[in-house]
């Protein structure tokens, strides 16, 4: 099975291998949510939802259901 | 001769741009709107090195050209439009040196258009402290630009930008990066059918709807070969220009940019660990929303008192420096009153937008949209809608513009509709001279009962507002596709010039936009209350004192009578016992009625209609609340203003739609007429309800 962004955990972080270009918005891509970048998850709102991520850099929020179109690879640490 | 460029502020949200707006421009800046719509304008004057000025246009914060919002849509139409009055000679581009990655995303776009471009990098204080160095000579010649490494904070760097904009001659035009090749052939057809054009400048017409110039979107879509792009693969194009762009960004800072993340020290890191915790977070977020009512509450108390007193002076001295007559009486009587009734609230309003404008600024709202998502959206609405909905408590106008970037039709829609019933600070005048009139002094917990009943009726304020919002989820039928990004910048301390400045702006408008209402409104109301009629009127000393020959009233108490008996035949007191029958179920009398009928104006303008009211009829010198407390209800001979009466005017004030300006706003936000006729009946027929249920159950 496809590990996506909703399946990290609280502290890990992982690379993003692929996005699906039709259910994110380029804003999201715009602000370095593309292929190759890093990304950590910060914090969890309850319910695990909006996810509060530093994506390449960029502290940002985003909801579960976005993150499930954002394939990543969780590095090994 | 003296000489004047146009200089374009461009940058990210939350990088310090209107902070080198301030520094640069000072107290010479005027916040107006672009014509037809409600976005704001923020310009100003900078004086430059040998004579020459600048005027500085603050562009609205924008990640990308690519623009998803009306704010957004503004920047690209202005630098795409050379025959704009206020296209940029030179722009300068904002980055915030703790996110120059994502920053620069923007700067290499602005570079494609080849305007000269100065790049800043702000928050300079903030390198030693994360560990961040930067070969500045490197990233010039990579960027081909000048970079201006400034810190608003520290105020360092801001004569060299000034002389770096003066000579903006100097800069290179040629972008950074070409971006063209992300698909040859496709930008190679685009080149020969428009040779004239620059290429970027065509893309961008493309991908998005902006019209400039003498090419618009109806002639590149006539041409065929460009229809063959599907929406799809446009976007999948555009999805290769950002990933090339960031390339370019990632390799120059590679070299440009050393983090040393051993010395980089995190106050973010542990502040969101509490800010944002799943218990914690909510508690202290309550506690915050306390502290601003007690201390709206207890610190505007000292400065109200001593406005109230010096308007019942200045309305006495009045009198006794100008001839008597009828001119004196509408000064002293009709305006000074009515404009004493607004101004004494600048404390508590000032306190309000001071509080407002720490959170913005501080990074924190951020946080509270965060952590209210979830909760929001089970509301129909997004946590977005927390910031309309916060600042909203000032005023409904900005707070429904706030809106703007909440990603979702329908869960705008529902914000635009559900914020006006938060308590905006036209309604606090209100809420505050009832609540002295009716709710008790004392203290519960060191909580005062008064600020106490202010804290409920905000929250009644969000309650209706989240209720509505899941009623409105229910029943409007709209499809719309749903997401939401919220960045999260870092925790700053707020610089208190940005801060001072908002405070005095927004305070300003709110009470010259007030003050002409009222001072119109008074004059109207004065000339009506102090005139009227027939014989009732006219020969009010005769008839009342026939009317009380027997009993042995002293002469002040007989003066009192006839002066009620005229206003009550006056016109306005005829208009307004026309409408009693309507209003009495509620426990008012006809002098609340027209103070209600003409706050459909604004609802500030009802404390400036009783106090002119008021003073036609009592020529003691007092405030405005002890004549209030003093006046009896005629039906049932009690006080007028009492624990009944008062709730349900609260209520009433809570609920009720009355705000022109909100209404036309909400008409040019939704571009319908639909929604804020709606909204004005349905919350005032509620607001009646609620008032008449009140007043009935608590007499």
């Amino acid at each position: 099975m496809q590990v996506t962004l909703a399946d990290i955990k609280r502290g890990q972080e992982a690379i993003i291998t692929d996005v699906s270009s039709i259910h994110i918005p380029l804003k999201l891509l715009e602000m370095g949510c593309l292929p190759g970048n890093s990304v950590k998850l910060l914090q969890v709102a309850p319910f695990a939802d909006p996810m509060y991520l530093n994506i390449n850099g960029t502290h940002l929020a985003i909801r579960k259901e976005t993150a499930i179109h954002i394939l990543i690879e969780i590095s090994n640490a | 001769m003296p000489k004047q460029i146009n200089v374009a502020l461009i940058g990210n949200p939350n990088t310090g741009k209107t902070s080198v707006f301030n520094a640069l421009t000072g107290l010479n800046q005027k916040v107006g709107n672009y014509p037809g719509i409600t976005v704001e304008k923020k310009e100003g004057i900078c004086k430059l090195p040998r004579g020459v000025k600048a005027h500085i246009i603050d562009l609205p914060g924008t990640y990308s050209l690519n623009a998803s919002s009306l704010d957004e849509n503004l920047v690209i139409e202005l630098l795409l439009n050379k025959k704009d009055k206020d296209f940029p000679d030179v722009a300068v581009v904002v980055s915030d040196v703790e996110n120059l990655k994502r920053n620069l995303l923007l700067y290499t776009q602005i570079k494609d258009l080849e305007i000269p471009t100065i790049l800043v990098i702000n928050m300079s204080d903030r390198m030693e402290y994360k560990g961040i160095q930067l070969d500045i000579p490197y990233l010039e010649k990579e960027l081909k630009t000048k970079i201006a490494l400034i810190s608003t904070r520290k105020k360092i760097g801001i004569n060299g930008l000034k002389d770096l904009i003066s000579n903006y001659k100097d800069l290179s035009i040629t972008p950074c990066l070409n971006a063209s090749e992300i698909d040859n052939t496709y930008f190679d057809k685009l080149r020969h059918a428009f040779p004239n054009q620059l290429l970027y400048k065509l893309w961008l017409v493309i991908t998005q709807d902006v019209n400039f110039g003498t090419i618009d979107r109806n002639q590149v879509d006539a041409i065929d070969s460009f229809k063959t792009k599907s929406n799809a693969d446009l976007k999948r194009l555009q999805q290769k220009e950002t990933i090339k762009r960031y390339q370019f960004i990632n390799n120059t800072l590679k070299k440009g940019q050393s983090i040393d993340l051993s010395t980089a020290k995190d106050l973010r890191i542990k502040l969101d660990r509490i800010l944002t915790h799943k218990v914690w977070g909510y508690l202290i977020f309550f506690v915050i929303l306390l502290t601003i009512f007690q201390a709206i509450y207890d610190w505007a108390q000292v400065p109200m008192e001593l406005i109230d007193g010096a308007f019942a002076s200045l309305s006495e001295w009045t009198k006794n420096i100008m001839p008597q007559g009828a001119f004196t009486d509408l000064i002293a009587e009709g305006i000074i009153p009515g404009l004493g009734g607004i101004v004494i609230f600048i404390p508590q309003i000032a306190f309000l937008f001071l509080f407002i404008a720490v959170l913005e600024e501080s990074g924190y709202m951020s946080r509270v949209v965060f952590l209210m998502d979830r909760i929001m959206r089970r509301f129909g609405l997004s946590g977005k809608s927390v910031v309309p909905l916060i600042s909203g408590t000032a005023c409904a106008i900005p707070a429904i513009m706030a809106t703007r970037n909440i990603e979702s039709w329908k869960e705008r829609l529902i914000t635009i509709l559900v914020t006006p019933f938060t308590t905006c600070s036209a309604r606090l005048p209100v809420y505050l001279i009832i609540i002295e009139l009716v709710i008790p002094e004392g203290r519960i917990f060191g909580l005062g009962y008064q600020p106490l009943t202010l804290m409920l009726l905000y929250l009644i304020g969000f309650g209706t507002a989240v209720c509505s919002a899941w009623i409105l989820n229910k029943i409007l039928k709209i499809k719309s596709k749903t997401f939401f990004v919220v960045e999260m910048p870092n925790y700053k301390l707020p610089l208190f010039k940005n801060v001072a400045l908002t405070v005095l702006e927004k305070t300003k408008s709110f009470v010259f936009g007030a003050g002409k209402i009222i001072l119109a409104i008074s004059i109207v109301l004065w000339f009506l209350a102090s005139y009227g009629p027939g014989e009732n009127f006219n020969n009010a000393e005769a008839i009342v004192t026939t009317e009380y020959a027997s009993s042995n009233l002293s002469q002040q108490d007989l003066q009192q009578k006839i002066a009620s008996h005229k206003l009550e035949h006056s016109f306005i007191g005829i208009t307004g016992r026309a409408i009693e029958p309507v209003i009495k179920p509620l426990g008012y009398d006809w002098k609340i009625g027209i103070a209600i009928v003409s706050s459909f104006a604004a609802r500030e303008v009802f404390v400036g209609t009783l106090a002119t009211i008021y003073s036609v009829e009592d020529d003691d010198v007092d405030t405005i609340t002890n004549r209030m407390a003093k006046d009896t209800n005629r039906t049932t001979g009690g006080k007028l203003f009492t624990l009944a009466s008062g709730i349900s005017l609260l209520l009433f004030y809570a609920f009720a739609m009355q705000c022109m300006s909100t209404l036309a706003i909400v008409k040019r936000e939704t571009n319908s007429w639909k929604w804020p006729i709606l909204q004005l009946v349905i919350m005032s027929v509620f607001a009646y309800i609620v008032a008449l249920i009140a007043y009935q159950f608590l007499k």
